[in-house]
């Protein structure tokens, strides 16, 4: 087994966080746009290239489309690149989202989760990025700066791995991390770059069926992004899911690789499981609420009540028969949503959770807790009212209303 | 500033096409000659992108493709952007020795759709930021692959099937944007206009446009018999009437400086050459109700504006 690396402790922000893991892994273009709370990323970054400290082309670009499409055509030239939005920039690329899944391009995107439009809204939900879920992505949603770091890291690999070629996206809360101020372990350069490695190129079929890298190569001419009609579109997207299934072993590797070297590790890489082995009610949530979800349990469990957390680490592809392997024997199940399916049956985790656990054998009582939208603060109060709900819901054996709101005026 | 070189129908022939038959364009297609006719011009190793559109479409039907040199395709209103990645990436992969090759030309190619309006924010900011490629218009003045609607590039009086010739209006009510003028402000090194009908003209000038370190803007006139309800077999003479009416005039604009080209400039020199826009319009259908007592005020406003802005240009030229 590998030793761990000695490690440097940095004060950075989420942003900041993120910029750094980008710049130590020898990314080749970046094409970004600012906005409100990814900003501080490009301008970071914008300094490392000032300064000489990366070797990186940085395109600032006039929009969040032409981002999305720089990064796209850079990675299909064969460089390495990276870009970061949030909700108004992220809506904008959303048509080339697809592209970029659709051309197998590996762009990794830094999502500082931040609401939608209207009304205006700079701060906190997941609106943004669960409005790009069905795009193509692989989506991992960090619980703090240090994860968000470790997995811009991990996504390089994740992406660019030859059976994958998926682009990637890293979220992370805005404000709530992306402004805050934490202590980072950084690995050194050396090691985030071995463990990066270089851009690898899969061979595929080119012209005169002859084995050429899959780039834009004057030697290997291969057009890329043609037009295929009702015979053949089918299959591309059919490899695309291929692709995102497969991914899930692949991210459970690269992260247990990682975690030997760092230290560091998220539950599998999947999902993470927090005081879960004996509880009766769980709470399922994404991103930084993590956090505070975890101090509340711990202090039902000093007072004897059997609480956990199942915190969704990759939510693109969804590891499903881990989540319904953890969650079936549970009595009860909260899913907290900060994100809206307006006139769905709840809001997008919430669908996922109690769909996957439709199969099991059996099923816990499932509800929905929309909370946080446009940034409203979630407390320990609010996340213990919720278990406390459950376990009325358990002695009363009855589920009246599964969606409800935290901390709204109705 | 340019090298010589001499663009004979020998030396032509004799270079393999990067843009291979057998593509999917209908008879009498321009712009599928114009693509041709700028691949011609290409210096070396050279990658093309598309913008989504009719040249995209017949070119690149999966599994097969018409492209023997690497070529990209991702939207409609971005091609400007999809030439900025790959030459941002071509720079630094050469940078970091995983580019061989000493230079490679990026050209994009976009119908009037693709420039005039949804692409003209990526086109006008890849040119600001000085991206070294050559974009090639080909205005064949109207979104033809979605079946004929109007474009800023559509002339007034046309008929389209969004600005259709009815019993009221007269087709399109309004002006032909000056894109190429729009480009001039951008104080870009190289903008041209080009006709197919002057070939070795319009070659030149996409070879000018790749020598020129940064961005060029060619602005290749394209009719579609198909749109424009004309002859396939007239195509390469309308454009050289678009020339002759002054309607398009062939000119290049180096640094910001105006020139008339070869036989724009006969023209100017010699005003009793310029013919009237009635030969032009009366070969094609989408101005037939022109020639109605009822919309003739159209045509005498066409001749108008053309002769107007002929006029600015022989100003920008320093001819008058």
């Amino acid at each position: 087994m590998k030793r761990i690396i000695k490690q440097e402790v940095l004060a950075f922000n989420g942003d900041e966080a993120v910029a750094y893991a980008a710049k130590q892994s020898d990314v080749d273009v970046v094409a970004a746009y600012p906005v409100t709370p990814q900003t501080i990323i490009v301008e970071k970054f914008s300094e490392y290239v000032a300064n000489g400290e990366v070797d990186t082309e940085f395109v600032c670009v006039e929009s969040e489309h032409s981002a999305m499409t720089a990064c796209v055509t850079a990675s299909a030239t064969g460089a390495r690149t990276f870009t970061a939005t949030a909700a108004p920039g992220l809506a904008l690329m959303h048509e080339m989202l697809y592209v970029a899944s659709g051309c197998r391009t590996p762009v990794i995107m830094a999502v500082a989760n931040r609401a939608l439009s209207a009304p205006l809204n700079i701060h906190c939900d997941h609106s943004d990025s669960m409005g790009q879920r069905d795009s193509g992505w692989i989506q991992i949603y960090a619980e703090n700066s240090q994860e968000a770091y470790d997995s811009v890291i991990q996504a390089f690999r994740t992406a660019e791995h030859p059976k994958i070629l998926l682009p990637e996206m890293v979220c992370l809360d805005g404000f709530t991390l992306s402004h805050t101020l934490e202590n980072v372990s950084v690995l050194p350069d050396n090691v985030v770059k071995d463990f990066v490695g270089a851009r690898q190129l899969p061979q595929v079929m080119g012209h005169e069926r002859r084995s050429v890298p899959f780039r834009l190569d004057p030697e290997n001419p291969v057009s890329i992004g043609p037009i295929a009609l009702p015979d053949y579109y089918f299959e591309f997207k059919r490899q695309q899911e291929e692709a995102m299934k497969n991914s899930l072993e692949v991210i459970r590797e690269i992260h247990e690789e990682y975690a030997k070297t760092s230290g560091r590790s998220y539950g599998d890489g999947l999902t993470e499981s927090y005081r879960l082995e004996d509880a009766e009610t769980a709470i399922v949530c994404l991103g930084s609420t993590a956090g505070t979800v975890k101090s509340v349990v711990d202090g039902l469990r000093t007072n004897g009540v059997n609480a956990g957390l199942l915190r969704i680490r990759t939510f693109r592809p969804l590891p499903v028969k881990e989540i319904a392997r953890t969650l079936e024997s549970l009595k009860a199940v909260a899913v907290m949503d900060r994100s809206m399916s307006f006139g769905g049956h709840g809001g997008p985790v919430f669908q996922e959770i109690r769909h996957l656990l439709y199969e099991a054998s059996e099923h816990p009582h499932v509800v929905n807790y929309i909370y946080g939208l446009g940034g409203r603060d979630t407390n320990p109060p609010q996340i213990q009212k919720i278990y406390e709900d459950r376990k009325r819901g358990i002695q009363t054996g009855k589920v009246e209303n599964p969606v409800r709101y935290v901390d709204l005026r109705e | 500033m340019f090298t010589e070189w001499k663009f004979t129908a020998k030396d032509i022939a004799e270079k393999p096409d990067l843009f291979m038959s057998g593509h999917r364009a209908c008879a009498g297609c321009v712009p599928a000659t114009v693509m041709r006719l700028v691949l011609k011009a290409a210096r070396g190793p050279t990658i093309v992108t598309n913008a989504t559109g009719c040249m995209e479409v017949v070119s690149s039907i999966y599994p097969y493709t018409s492209w023997a040199t690497p070529w990209i395709h991702t939207a409609f209103e971005n091609v400007a952007a999809n030439a900025s990645g790959i030459e941002a990436a071509l720079k630094i992969l050469k940078k970091k020795g995983r580019v061989k090759e000493e230079t490679v030309d990026v050209i994009a190619f976009a119908g009037d759709g693709g420039t005039y309006d949804i692409g003209i924010q990526a086109l006008s900011g890849a040119v600001e930021r000085g991206h070294d490629f050559l974009y090639v218009l080909y205005d064949n003045e109207a979104y033809m692959n979605t079946g004929i609607q109007r474009s800023g590039g559509t002339p007034l009086g046309a008929s389209t099937t969004t600005s259709p010739a009815g019993t009221v209006i007269p087709g399109k009510l309004q002006y032909k944007k000056p894109i190429a003028d729009i480009m001039v402000a951008h104080y870009m090194p190289y903008v041209a206009t080009a006709s197919p009908y002057f070939w070795r003209d319009l070659i030149t000038k996409a070879r000018r446009g790749l020598e020129v370190n940064g961005p060029a803007f060619l602005h290749a006139f394209a009719p579609c018999p198909r749109g424009w309800r004309s002859d396939p077999s007239k195509s390469v003479e309308i454009s050289r009437t678009a020339v002759e009416t002054c309607i398009f005039p062939l000119w290049e604009a180096v640094n910001g400086k105006y020139q008339l080209s070869g036989p724009s400039n006969a023209i100017a020199l010699n005003p009793g050459k310029k013919k009237p826009v009635e030969e032009y319009l009366t070969v094609q259908g989408r101005f037939k109700h022109l020639f109605t007592p009822k919309f003739k005020n159209i045509l005498t406003e066409i001749q108008r504006i053309t002769d107007e802005r002929w006029q600015n240009l022989l100003k920008k030229c320093e001819m008058r």
